[in-house]
């Protein structure tokens, strides 16, 4: 059976993905890792999609691929505030608020 | 390669598309598009003309809500995909109605600071638009296009003073969080679909598929899923990003974020539950159990030591979150009314109820809060001191409204907070009778820094002996007259919320 492998493939992406967006603390590369995040559930879309024969998961992938180039743009925005500001994009120094 | 697309495309028929029931999301659209072409056309002094556009398109929004809510049936598009129905409806008016006070609370805010206007109206309406096709979504791919429609422009609010280092702050940690919850939840959601074939409700919830919903996976999929919309609802422990985004951002859009936004990850979480995962009610109840006592507690007592009032406010917004999950504790258990099995009627309608009577409030305590900040120019509760001696009918209207959050009972918040308890104890299960003891002493410990609120504005001295009355700018004191008259009314007159949310309830659970 050829899914499992396509399904280990993800899930491993998927963790790598976690693991960099909680250890990471530049702006840039926790972007990039829900990035691999998404990616992620785009492989576990389409082979479930190829499995199973029902379209829609094709048609979720495409979505997430166009939602997540939005999502980016907004992130990215925010760093480069974030940058002008602080002068860094090192996400440890961006913790004014406490309480 | 064209050939091949073209053959496929031969076969393709139109879905019959019901534009009766789609007209407030086209009222929202050609307003959006209307303000943008506001904000490009006009010259810099004239910019305020996007905020009366905007105001005017939420309020012709709902007069579609209004013709087919007394046509009075409910309607069904693309395969079961998108569903108007009286549940939809009724949450439809209550985004619209929170975003058009949200424009009334920000006209001031937002003309006095050095903010771009056009664009604030723009994203505000954006983010209208995507809870009102959260509130008819009833399939995996349009309940996350919903979300991310009204999630991307709320980002964007959070961050939107942009050259101070507490709004980068605000706008970084509500994007990271919001983003990293959605491709969480986007996991559960690829999980289930591999399992059910299908990203329809329905389709998911129905017998068919019955044997999946045993699996192992199938439950990693449910829980991410929920967890995902966790962090959009606030709960803990999926809360971190909540207070020092609401200080952060600027005070009208709080007023959005802690209500509208709120809302619609619960109207997302209420669809998912009772259409698509009820057969597995045995896992979400626990889960949800944890969730809503962690919550309540955790947001209460955070609450009590805060001195900073948006603060305060913000973790009050939490507990409440905990509040509105805890009937979720008992569904699918026991006996309703009427003797049909489980007690999700009572469930669905008092979350909606509850709902409703939080959004009104809440907008009218940030109005408060918004008028007497312009005065004060601090965030400190100490600052309150003495409110009532210069400011008696402001201090009037928060007192009502906080007596609403608590719950006490000539206040609006009284009755639909009755009807979360009959609901959790209407479970008759151990789990609901806990939830019950938790609920009441939650509401105990909040009552004890709403009543300080309370004192300070009533008892405490002005602590800069400055006297002179407050001025409050129209839109300002609109709000806070139609969030007094809801109260009022609503106070008297419980039965209309009681009602909206029972006509919510049968569209939604007539299915099972």
């Amino acid at each position: 059976m050829l899914l499992n492998e396509f399904l280990l493939l993800a899930a491993a992406l998927f963790c790598i993905g976690v693991y960099g967006v909680i250890a990471r603390k530049n702006g840039v590369l926790v972007l990039m890792s829900i990035e691999i995040i998404l990616n992620s559930v785009n492989i576990n879309l389409v082979a479930f999609s190829a499995m199973t024969g029902a379209i829609s998961g094709q048609v979720f992938a495409l979505f997430i691929i166009a939602v997540a180039a939005a999502e980016v743009g907004v992130g990215l925005a925010i760093v480069l505030a974030i940058f002008r500001n602080y002068k860094t994009v090192d996400l440890d120094e961006v913790d004014l608020m406490k309480g | 390669m064209l050939a091949t697309v073209l053959a496929v495309a031969g076969g393709f028929t139109r879905p019959a598309v019901d534009w009766h029931a789609l007209a407030p999301e086209i009222v929202l659209t050609v307003t959006i598009v209307i303000c943008l072409l506001v904000d490009v056309t006009t010259a810099e002094h004239s910019r305020w003309t996007a905020s009366s556009v905007a105001g005017i398109g939420m309020l012709a929004a709902l007069v579609p809500v209004l013709t087919l809510a007394a046509d009075n049936h409910s309607r069904s598009m693309f395969g079961g995909a998108y569903v108007v129905d009286d549940f939809a409806l009724v949450l439809k008016g209550l985004f619209l109605v929170a975003g058009y006070l949200t424009i009334l609370l920000s006209t001031n805010t937002i003309a006095e600071g050095d903010y771009a206007e056009g664009e604030y109206y723009l994203l505000i309406l954006s983010a209208v638009f995507g809870m009102t096709v959260m509130a008819s979504s009833r399939d995996l791919i349009s309940i996350f296009i919903a979300l991310e429609m009204l999630s991307i422009p709320a980002y964007l609010l959070a961050g939107w003073r942009k050259r101070t280092l507490t709004g980068n702050e605000a706008g970084m940690k509500y994007y990271l969080m919001g983003v990293f919850a959605s491709a969480v939840m986007l996991y559960g959601m690829s999980l289930i679909f591999g399992g059910t074939g299908s990203t329809l409700l329905t389709e998911i919830g129905s017998k068919v598929n019955h044997s999946f919903m045993q699996e192992p996976v199938a439950v990693v999929g449910i829980i991410f899923v929920l967890v995902g919309f966790g962090f959009k609802v606030s709960a803990v422990p999926f809360h971190n990003w909540a207070p020092d985004t609401y200080e952060g951002a600027p005070t009208p859009v709080t007023a959005f974020l802690s209500v509208a936004s709120k809302t619609a990850g619960f109207v997302a979480i209420l669809q998912l539950v009772f259409i698509g995962f009820l057969d597995r009610a045995d896992v979400i109840r626990p889960f949800m159990f944890v969730l809503a006592v962690l919550t309540m507690t955790v947001g209460n007592v955070i609450a009590l030591r805060q001195t900073n009032i948006v603060r305060l406010f913000a973790y009050s917004s939490v507990a409440q979150a905990g509040f509105i999950l805890a009937p979720l504790a008992v569904f699918g258990s026991g006996l309703g009314p009427g003797g049909v099995p489980g007690n999700n009627g009572r469930v669905l309608s008092a979350i909606v109820g509850y709902t409703l009577v939080y959004t009104l409030i809440n907008l009218g305590v940030f109005a408060v809060i918004i008028s007497v900040s312009r005065r004060l120019g601090t965030g400190d509760i100490k600052a309150w001191g003495g409110l009532w001696t210069y400011a008696p009918a402001l201090a009037t209207c928060m007192a009502l409204f906080v007596f609403g959050l608590g719950g006490i009972p000539p206040a609006m918040g009284w009755f639909a907070k009755f009807q979360l308890f009959s609901a959790v104890v209407g479970g008759h299960t151990w789990l609901g009778y806990t939830m019950g003891v938790v609920m009441a002493v939650n509401s105990v410990i909040s009552l004890a820094y709403y009543l300080s609120i309370v004192r300070t504005m009533f008892m405490d001295d002005v602590p800069d002996g400055d006297v002179t009355p407050i001025r409050v700018p129209l839109p300002l004191a609109a709000v806070v007259a139609i969030a007094t008259i809801g109260a009022v009314v609503v106070g008297v007159l419980p039965e209309i919320v009681g009602h909206l949310a029972n006509s919510a309830v049968f569209a939604m659970g007539a299915g099972h």
